[in-house]
């Protein structure tokens, strides 16, 4: 690391000068027309100026896992003072490198082969409630499993599988309480499915049928539910993370014993919503819990392409928010993230964010097919051998409170019923025409009456251009 | 012009406007001579209860609805002393009515807290309700249309200032995917109640991305509803029902008009959101106007009348959904129809007017309906350029001379 710079300032501002590079910092070993790189320095990206040899460049590989260089100069006593508060100076020019040489471990309480790895830090977890987890996750596998085939065979117009994020969706739920509120994305049914939403609940909504607490008005797994505190899904991405921010400022002026917990994908945090989100809960002081899925793929667009931080975890500390970086396939591990998230953010009304590591097993949808973009060996790997729910079952089963039988019993029963419930919201009819113009306001405006009332009177006069059963 | 008349059905009572049926596809369009008699419709003022009952007037009772009432542009209180005050003022007294009689309600803005506002409307507000329900945000337009949203879903009142309408065009996504849509996609579950405020429109050489006129891009958005303010009364007005309103409501008001003084009424009152207003009522043109124009129209109106016209001026208020009712009922009796606007040419709310109005009371109109808007130019800086893009009252009165030969 043999790079000198120039002491003299003199020497440095007629340089500047000169070269009218006044903006570029420049470093020159003067004694010798070449400076020296070690080789981390090589592999960094650098900016070469076709005019001259001078070349931007971070300096001090740094040992330590801090993403902030310690000055190790005796100028750090004295302190300046800037809007913000003080600052200590060095005159050290010292260059934050742009990424660690270590990546934020990875918090993880059972091991691949489902045991507690010794002395690991974590919420206990009694019988019933490990055991009521594990029903959970293979129901959520049995639902994502039927719906996609439903799907398939043009029962429904589309679906979404969480499949190898159960643990995710399943012990972050069991670690809130159901006065939390949450602000999915649209992998998170699991939530929902936690806080008692029935199989017959989302086949309805998956129908668009009367009974769908959505009034057909949205496409399926766009669920919403005001009495599990389930926020209804809205397409457009991160756009839940603001309104989390408004959430948990509404929770802290009401001064509820609840927060805000809002999910987001690797992906979505490239949507000026995520900054915005954070920013906001931070300098508000909310209470929200942000959960990053990091799976891996937004659709087809893989996370190296997606950004060039260490994952999601490293943002936290540039808003001012505590984070934590846990194995998404862990159940365990995510439910005792969220749940030391969760008293956190309430009793010290602060943002949290969790970055789940996981990986997206399934489709990013029926309308997609990600062999085409991903190996299938890759896509098997995960399946087979990281499978979360393979892994709690091994946990569960190996504390004696889960048995074969049980798990046959589940799983056959939970396929019934969902097949009954397909059959049953298939066959259920669809809103009326009214429908289509309720709730755009409170009360129905004239304009909309009137369009009403010549779309009805269309219907009622060419009955036979309209579906049979299309009620008014 | 052709005189291609939709057949009309029967007879339209007096005090109904447009027919239900000229919605649906008429099976035919015959050519009709053109009507005999003229059908005179007084344009109803006060507290007529029919009226009201087509205008579903939804707030409680303790307060005095305001009616399209001719007078009260000019004077203000008909009844008690009344106090005076500006336009800002009057905003900042009915946010504060409203605060003090809901703790819901709260507000979210860039500089709203102990800045008090960039027009000063918020003024005080921090020091009375507190940092956390007059919140300074960070500058980001879309993180607390965002926020304001996520509370309005939790229970509470966001008023959301956007220190100028422009710059919501940054929360646009929130405002149009989520505000307007969450009500109706929930079916229903979650409801919405923000008020999305800010000042708009040409300011004294502001430059071209402070000077726009917001309501041409969110007329369209399903869910929300628009109106402008232009006197310190309706300002008021507006404001309380705006936020006692369970839908969005975008309230726009006009950089110029933050200085109008006026005397308003001491006791409570509110505005009706989708009310226009009777500013002067006339007989031989009907002028469409809002927010800022609706002084350019009145100053036209003066020279006008020297000249023996006689104008009906409405200001409109209701942008979305426009009151076709009072409007009808100046169209029947006046068969000519100007709108002065500061939007642009372009997709402005000119332009849906003038379809509203040919679509439903194409049988009423001697002329066809003319519309003066701004050009469809970013609005220049310079200010001569600028006064030129802006209509003018000279030009308000050559259109109606020009209207009425």
């Amino acid at each position: 690391m043999a790079i000198w710079f120039a002491r003299s300032r003199n020497l440095v501002s007629s340089l500047r000068q000169n070269l009218g590079l006044s903006a570029i910092l420049i470093k020159r070993n003067y004694t010798s027309p070449r400076p020296v790189f070690t080789n981390y320095q090589l592999s960094s990206r650098v900016f070469l100026n076709p005019f001259t040899s001078f070349r931007h460049e971070s300096t001090a590989v740094e040992t330590q896992p801090d993403l902030v260089q310690q000055s190790d100069h005796e100028d750090d006593a004295q302190e300046l003072d800037f809007p913000g508060g003080k600052v200590g100076y060095t005159s050290e020019m010292k260059f934050i490198p742009e990424s660690s040489s270590r990546r934020i471990p990875c918090y993880r309480v059972l091991n691949e082969h489902g045991s507690i790895i010794p002395n690991s830090d974590h919420v206990p977890v009694s019988e019933k409630l490990a055991v009521r987890m594990y029903e959970q996750m293979a129901t959520l596998q049995v639902m994502d499993h039927i719906f996609y085939e439903a799907q398939r065979q043009g029962r429904i117009s589309f679906y979404l599988t969480s499949v190898g994020e159960e643990a995710i969706n399943i012990a972050s739920a069991a670690a809130l309480s159901p006065e939390d509120v949450v602000l999915p994305q649209y992998r998170e049914p699991g939530v929902l499915l936690w806080r008692g939403f029935t199989l017959e609940e989302f086949a309805n909504q998956c129908f668009g049928n009367k009974a769908d607490y959505g009034k057909g008005r949205q496409m399926p797994i766009h669920y919403g539910s005001n009495q599990h505190n389930y926020f209804t899904v809205s397409s457009p991405i991160a756009t839940q993370l603001p309104q989390a921010a408004g959430v948990g400022y509404a929770l802290k002026m009401e001064k509820k014993n609840a927060c805000a917990v809002t999910f987001i994908g690797d992906g979505g945090t490239s949507e000026g919503d995520f900054h915005a989100g954070l920013n906001f809960a931070a300098v508000m002081e909310a209470p929200v819990v942000f959960i990053c899925r990091n799976n891996g793929w937004a659709i087809s667009t893989h996370i190296s392409e997606q950004f060039r931080s260490d994952g999601i975890v490293v943002k936290g500390q540039a808003y001012g928010i505590r984070s934590i970086r846990v194995d998404g396939n862990d159940a365990l591990a995510v439910y005792s993230a969220v749940r030391s998230a969760r008293e956190m953010a309430v009793t010290e009304q602060r943002p949290v964010l969790i970055e789940m590591m996981t990986y997206r097993v399934g489709h990013h949808s029926t309308s997609d097919d990600s062999t085409k973009y991903r190996e299938a060996d890759e896509i098997q790997y995960w399946k087979m051998s990281r499978n979360p729910v393979n892994r709690f079952k091994k946990w569960v089963e190996d504390n004696g409170w889960w048995s074969e039988e049980d798990e046959s019993k589940l799983r056959s029963s939970t396929r019934k019923q969902l097949l009954q419930a397909i059959q049953a919201a298939e066959k259920w009819e669809k809103q009326p025409l009214t429908e289509l113009f309720n709730d755009v306001y409170d009360v129905k405006t004239k304009n909309l009456e009137e369009q009403e009332h010549g779309l009805k009177e269309l219907v009622e006069k060419q009955p036979q251009d309209y579906p049979p059963g299309f009620h008014i | 012009m052709a005189a291609r008349i939709h057949v009309g059905a029967g007879a339209a009572t007096a005090l109904s406007t447009f027919n239900s049926k000229k919605l649906v596809a008429p099976p035919s369009r015959t050519n009709l001579p053109a009507r005999s008699s003229k059908r005179y419709i007084v344009a109803a003022a006060g507290s007529d209860g029919s009226k009201k009952s087509l205008l579903r007037v939804r707030h409680s009772q303790k307060l005095i609805a305001n009616a399209a009432v001719a007078t009260k542009a000019e004077t203000s209180a008909t009844t008690g002393t009344g106090h005076e005050l500006l336009l800002f003022e009057a905003l900042q007294e009915g946010l504060e009515e409203e605060m003090d009689r809901d703790p819901h309600v709260c507000v979210m803005g860039e500089d709203v807290g102990h800045y008090g506002g960039s027009y000063k409307v918020t003024k005080g507000l921090a020091d009375k309700f507190g940092d956390l329900r007059v919140l300074d945000t960070p500058i980001c337009e879309n993180a607390f249309t965002g926020m304001g949203i996520g509370a309005a879903m939790t229970g509470l009142r966001p008023v959301i200032e956007g220190m100028n309408m422009g710059f919501l065009l940054l929360a646009f996504n929130q405002i149009s995917n989520n505000c307007g849509m969450l009500h109706y996609t929930s079916g229903g579950q979650f409801t919405i109640p923000v008020v999305i405020r800010g000042p708009g429109g040409v300011g004294r050489q502001l430059g071209a991305e402070h000077s726009q006129r917001l309501e041409s891009y969110f007329q369209s958005i399903p869910g929300i509803q628009m109106v402008a303010c232009s006197t310190p009364y309706n300002a008021k007005g507006l404001m309380k029902a705006a936020i006692r309103s369970e839908n969005p409501v975008i309230l726009f008001e006009h950089v110029l008009l933050y200085n109008l003084k006026e005397k308003i009424p001491d006791e409570e009152y509110i505005c009706n959101l989708e009310e226009a207003e009777m500013v002067r009522p006339g007989e031989h043109i009907t002028i469409l106007t809002y927010s800022r124009m609706r002084y350019h129209v009145m100053q036209a109106a003066k020279t006008l009348v020297n000249k023996g016209y006689d104008p009906e001026v409405i200001d409109i208020r209701s942008l979305k959904p426009f009151d076709l009712h009072t409007i009808g009922n100046s169209v029947k009796k006046t068969h000519r129809v100007l709108i002065v606007e500061e939007c642009m040419r372009t997709g402005g709310i000119g332009a849906s007017l003038t379809a509203a109005i040919n679509e439903n009371f194409h049988d009423y109109l001697d002329a066809p309906v003319m519309c003066l808007s701004s050009q469809d130019v970013p609005t220049p800086y310079a200010g001569t350029l600028e006064e030129w893009t802006v209509v003018q009252p000279a030009q308000i009165v050559t259109a109606v001379e020009q209207l009425c030969q």
